[in-house]
């Protein structure tokens, strides 16, 4: 229990580096109603970016900000595939994915970059403040885009893209600007995650949209998603729940490390079907009260429009 | 303001399920023109909004607005003269967004959209003046997730996005048809008073023969791609609902055949 307790700093920690995945994840699985693929790569992309120019003595801060970049563009090549190529969502995603394989070994030179002993963004202060600060600042920089016009507009095009169509809003450039914005938040997920391991792996990547699928989800169900902002933070705390979800698992007996990804992919059905079946019960009891209803009282109208 | 010649639109060309929806129409609305459009099932009306819109390009033809040429333009460049009510009330508006942020994305129509905060205190009390003249209390609940709203509340606040930026020419099809009777009736005077508190160029495509007479200035017939009839001011004042059901008939030869038709 105590050993539990120990490890629930680095798992908090864990939960704020992966929130900013989430958060690109809730831009275009729940904004943009796009699930897009692209992030196993561009978190990938992200760590090996700023492994690489952190190595090669750029600046930490500089490096993070360039694998912000990086991931900014891998995303705004899946919008056009998707809107100009008019290449299916999730295809577009599948396709920029391998292609990143390829770019990633590129950009790392090899499958695995360490940077034992030199300097990150961690090293002179405390990861934990480090990573709540950037959390903060990304997420309420992020409720206020989404409150412009140009983020009104973005927002629409997953809500009703023909309403704001016929308002002049290009609905390609909307899509491109969330897919691009959701892929540069989940690479500078993946360059805190490689500065904080202090290594960049080929393979990082593998996996992390069911993971930040797992926080939206879990966010939404325990914290509710109604404006904006709360939103934003319930993709943040449910990131921070899955990483507890997940450290209490590993000290399940009879688990071993490699069931993980079979954990996040249970916890994604379950908390993808458990809404619907009380979507569904709550519909039927609905309809028995209001019928009851009608029965006892002949003069009352039904609810019409 | 609004010049359409000859346009022509076919659906499936060259197949069996060929379908003429429209064939060398010519239409000219001057400014502050208020037409309402009749016809059967398939004549081609929400074919002819669609062209106007830029949701469809016609095969051949031209679409003009206020002189500029706008044939080619794409949907979304053109909505900066053209505001829309569709027949669905759940089309016009975003759902999962706010009253107020459906305005202000409204309020946006065909300018830039930037970096700037959408909703402002300023803005705010603008669109509360707006809201308040639909007289249903949404003035209100300027916070509320629009799709907490009915039907008709949606349909009145869709009429309010499409018009309060006064576009140059506004398309309304069939927009009350959704909508049960006394809704229907709301809607269609709010229409009434909107379009002449702004004279509005507008054409409504409407399924009730009555409100086709009694509103606006000019009725138009289409029936098979063709506008068969076109009424002027003075002789719509006199026209009754059974004269145009039997100018009709005369006309194509058939019944006013449409499940959906009101007599008034
Ligand atoms: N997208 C489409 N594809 C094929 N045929 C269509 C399409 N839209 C309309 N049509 C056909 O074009 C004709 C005109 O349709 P429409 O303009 O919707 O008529 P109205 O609105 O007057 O009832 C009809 O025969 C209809 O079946
Ligand atoms: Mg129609």
């Amino acid at each position: 229990m105590l050993s539990l307790l120990k490890s629930m700093p680095g798992a908090i920690e864990l939960g704020l580096i992966y929130a900013l995945m989430a958060l690109g994840v809730y831009i275009t699985y729940r904004i943009l109603d796009f699930p897009d693929l692209t992030v196993e790569g561009s978190f990938t992309t992200g760590g090996g970016i700023a492994m690489i120019l952190i190595t090669n003595g750029a600046s930490p801060w500089v490096a993070t900000i360039a694998a912000f970049g990086g991931g900014a563009v891998a995303g705004a090549v899946t919008g056009l595939l998707h809107t100009k190529g008019k290449i299916n969502g999730l295809l577009s995603g599948i396709i920029m994915m391998i292609a990143l394989y390829s770019i990633n070994l590129r950009i790392m030179g090899k499958p695995n970059v360490s940077v034992y002993g030199i300097d990150t963004i961690f090293t002179t202060s405390n990861v934990l403040v480090v990573v709540v600060i950037v959390v903060i600042v990304t997420k309420l920089l992020l409720d206020l885009f989404l409150h412009t016009d140009l983020g009104l507009s973005l927002r629409a095009t997953g809500d009703n893209e023909r309403m704001i169509r016929s308002f002049g809003s290009n609905t390609e450039t909307t899509k491109i600007i969330g897919i691009s914005l959701s892929n540069a938040l989940v690479a500078l997920s993946g360059g805190l995650f490689a500065q904080q391991s202090t290594a960049a792996d080929i393979s990082m990547g593998i996996g992390v949209i069911v993971v930040g699928l797992a926080s939206v989800i879990i966010g939404e169900a325990i914290f509710g998603a109604r404006k904006v902002f709360w939103a934003t933070l319930a993709v943040v705390l449910g990131s921070i729940v899955y990483r507890i979800i997940i450290t209490i698992a590993y000290r399940v007996e009879w688990l071993k490390a490699s069931d993980l990804k079979l954990i996040t992919a249970v916890i994604v059905i379950v908390a993808l079907v458990v809404p619907t079946i009380q979507k569904s019960l709550k519909q039927k009891k609905l309809a028995r009260k209001r019928s009851a209803e009608l029965l006892t009282d002949p003069v009352q109208r039904g609810g019409g429009q | 303001m609004l010049n359409i010649s000859k346009v022509s639109k076919l659906f499936n060309p060259g197949t069996v399920d060929e379908k003429t929806a429209l064939i060398g129409i010519n239409l000219h609305l001057k400014p502050g023109d208020f037409v309402t459009v009749i016809g059967s099932n398939g004549a081609g009306k929400s074919t002819l909004m669609n062209i106007i819109s830029g949701v469809m390009r016609p095969d051949a033809g031209n679409v003009e607005i206020a002189g500029d040429k706008i044939t080619l333009l794409p949907e979304y460049k053109r909505s900066k003269w053209i505001g829309r009510v569709f027949q669905d009330p759940m089309a016009g508006t975003a759902p999962r967004m706010t009253i107020e942020e459906n305005l202000a994305m409204a309020y946006k129509r065909g300018k830039p959209r930037t970096l700037l905060l959408g909703v402002t205190p300023a803005k705010r009390a603008f669109f509360k003046e707006q809201l308040s003249r639909l007289g249903i209390g949404l003035e209100n609940r300027l916070g509320a997730k629009v799709g907490l709203l009915s039907g008709g509340e949606r349909q009145a606040l869709s009429l309010l996005m499409a018009t309060y930026t006064k576009p140059q020419i506004l398309l309304l099809d069939e927009h009350t048809a959704a909508l049960d009777p006394a809704r229907a009736e709301l809607i269609t005077a709010l229409t009434d008073s909107l379009v002449h508190e702004m004279k509005l160029t507008t054409l409504m495509v409407t399924h009730n023969m009555e409100q086709a007479i009694r509103l606006g200035n000019r009725l138009i017939m289409m029936d098979k791609g063709r506008i068969i009839l076109d009424v002027n001011e003075q002789r719509k004042k006199e026209l009754t609902v059974a004269q145009l059901l039997n100018e009709f008939e005369q006309i194509s030869g058939k019944k006013l055949a449409d499940d959906r038709i009101v007599l008034g």
